[in-house]
């Protein structure tokens, strides 16, 4: 139990830090962004980051230390389990632990001043989606770890400008030239799109699009994940 | 020897006695890399035996034994396991396993009884029988006064006889033991000794591995060698050692001289000599004959005793300290 309260306060405290500082700090300062006060702006892309935060820390540090000092996946594969269903638990128990993180910032959105429409219960099945998928691309990351540091490759190279590039935090649509189609595939934009347009009751196609991208990547990284810990855990 | 199978069969259903074998390796090779870690090892386990796999470190039985459990994909040869096919029935053929691993991969967080019901549910064990069979197995093992307690907390004695009531949660008709006593005290090790045999009356069969020689002898009714995933030697534990080495070792001091003076006198005999270092040579006994009890009448200070398995192990993997 202590170590869910570690993880979630840990996995949190970014998101939420970052609402404080960008929302109330920078935000005074900044004109609206689509008709939204800033701190309303980044709020919907805060949650979906939150999901990816813990999601994909569980499935890197946690998934790994049951691979490799605690031999619980071995354990586990001397059962009648098999490899993709191991991968596939913890698939989505990180998937579990990262819609948990994401359903507590959006409980807090109120607190600071932001209301979401009624459409905002569909993102549920969204955030757990999204789940799926950065816990799918933490357990490739595990799958071929020889150590603990090689997750830091992970998460400045990947999660981390995910985080700062996926369109939480400015409006994709004010970006020009040739890394405009590279910010719009990053796996997290499709999520942010999706939670900031059910938040704020503002549907169009284009999230229905969003949705078939981010299932997409969802299917191609989960397929993925199983395969190289397939590769892994059976010489 | 044949006793004590007749023996093991009267114990067990006599309907099983003549079914197929529990267990069936046939040339089977796996290489990492260029390496043979098992290199075209046959093995046959018949239903309510138990087979030990004697070797050095390195000989090749923990990939034998992952091999059993597909966890390692043969390079080449084949697996069959209680009949059934390896490739399409792996997870009705593990249902049917029980196993010990060499390393404790116990979860360090949950309590014992936790432990044993998360294991259990990988089984899709009811719940309730999962309930009933983790008590059962705690007093069976003698762990009922630890049942709530972290794993964290215990000693390795007690992991390990957690690892086995884990491994029995299932009610397996194979019981694979890798190196289930090592680093354990004579106590800890005497306990899960008397438990397995316990298992063994009621039918078990059991595929050990071990490099404590008094434990095989206590428990296995046939022995397999190992060596660089080669099968050296095999049969029941008596056996093999009258038949490779002889029924009694002479232990006595000798130079180099008196060696081959030794041999000399020695020559009509049916026995070996081995110096094992220090000045100390080994005489195995395969016949009595008149030189031997001529020797051992003489004044010399010498050891007789009984020939054991450990004389086997040593004499074919070498004496020398060596990681293969
Ligand atoms: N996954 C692996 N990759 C490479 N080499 C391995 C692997 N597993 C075992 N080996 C090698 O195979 C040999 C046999 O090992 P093992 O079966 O563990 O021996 P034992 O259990 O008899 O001590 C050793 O040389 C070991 O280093
Ligand atoms: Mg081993």
């Amino acid at each position: 139990m202590k170590h869910v309260q570690a993880s979630l306060i840990g996995n949190l405290g970014q998101p939420f830090l970052f609402l404080l500082a960008m929302g109330f700090g920078l935000g005074r300062t900044i004109p609206e962004i689509e008709g939204l006060t800033y701190l309303q702006f980044i709020a919907p892309g805060l949650v979906a980051s939150a999901v990816m935060y813990s999601a994909a820390f569980e499935a890197t540090y946690g998934s790994y230390t049951r691979l490799s000092t605690q031999g619980t996946f071995d354990g586990i594969l001397m059962t009648p389990v098999n490899v993709s269903q191991l991968a596939m638990g913890e698939i989505l128990w990180g998937a579990t632990k990262g819609l948990i993180s994401g359903l507590i910032m959006l409980a807090a959105m109120p607190l600071f001043g932001v209301i979401p429409s009624l459409w905002i219960v569909l993102v549920i099945p969204v955030l757990m989606i999204a789940g799926i998928l950065f816990a799918s691309m933490g357990i490739v990351m595990t799958a071929t770890a020889s150590n603990y540091e090689y997750f830091n490759y992970f998460t400045s190279l990947l999660i981390t400008p995910f985080f700062l590039f996926s369109g939480i935090f400015f409006s994709l649509s004010s970006i020009q030239g040739p890394v405009a189609p590279v910010l719009r595939c990053l796996p997290l934009t499709g999520v942010v799109n999706i939670s900031r347009g059910l938040a704020y009751g503002r549907l169009s196609s284009d999230l229905l699009f969003d949705l078939l991208f981010l299932l997409g990547y969802t299917l191609l990284f989960l397929l993925l994940a199983i395969r190289l810990m397939e590769r892994r855990l059976v010489q | 020897m044949i006793t004590a199978i007749q023996e093991r069969e009267a114990h067990t259903d006599t309907g099983q006695s003549y079914e197929k074998p529990v267990l069936v390796i046939q040339g089977l090779v796996k290489a990492f890399g260029n390496r043979r870690a098992i290199d075209g090892l046959d093995l046959i386990l018949e239903r309510g035996s138990c087979l030990a796999l004697l070797g050095p470190n390195g000989a090749g039985k923990t990939t034998t034994i992952r091999a059993i459990l597909g966890l390692v994909r043969p390079t080449s040869g084949s697996i069959a396991v209680f009949g059934l096919d390896h490739n399409t029935n792996l997870a009705a053929i593990k249902a049917r396993i029980g196993v010990v691993p060499q390393m404790d991969n116990l979860d360090p967080d949950l309590t014992v009884l936790e432990n044993l019901l998360v294991y259990a549910s990988y089984f899709r064990m009811d719940r309730s029988l999962a309930r009933e069979r983790a008590e059962e197995l705690l007093d069976f093992l003698a762990l009922r006064n630890r049942r709530d307690e972290i794993i964290q907390n215990l000693s390795g004695g007690q992991r390990r006889r957690i690892l086995l009531a884990r491994s029995l949660i299932n009610r397996p008709e194979l019981l694979i033991l890798d190196e289930p006593t090592v680093g354990l005290d004579p106590q800890a090790r005497f306990l899960i000794w008397e438990r397995l045999l316990n298992l063994q009356a009621k039918g078990t069969t059991m595929l050990l591995t071990s490099h404590y020689m008094e434990e095989v002898s206590r428990l296995s009714s046939q022995v397999v060698i190992m060596e660089q995933g080669k099968k050296i030697a095999s049969g029941s534990p008596d056996e093999i050692v009258s038949s490779m080495i002889g029924t009694e070792v002479i232990e006595m001091e000798a130079s180099d001289l008196e060696l081959e003076r030794l041999r000399e006198k020695l020559q009509g005999c049916h026995v070996s000599l081995e110096p094992v270092g220090n000045g100390k040579i080994f005489i195995y006994v395969h016949e009595e004959c008149s030189e031997i009890r001529e020797l051992l009448s003489s004044s010399r200070r010498l050891l007789k005793r009984p020939a054991t398995l450990e004389d086997l192990f040593l004499r074919l993997t070498g004496r020398d300290l060596r990681e293969s």
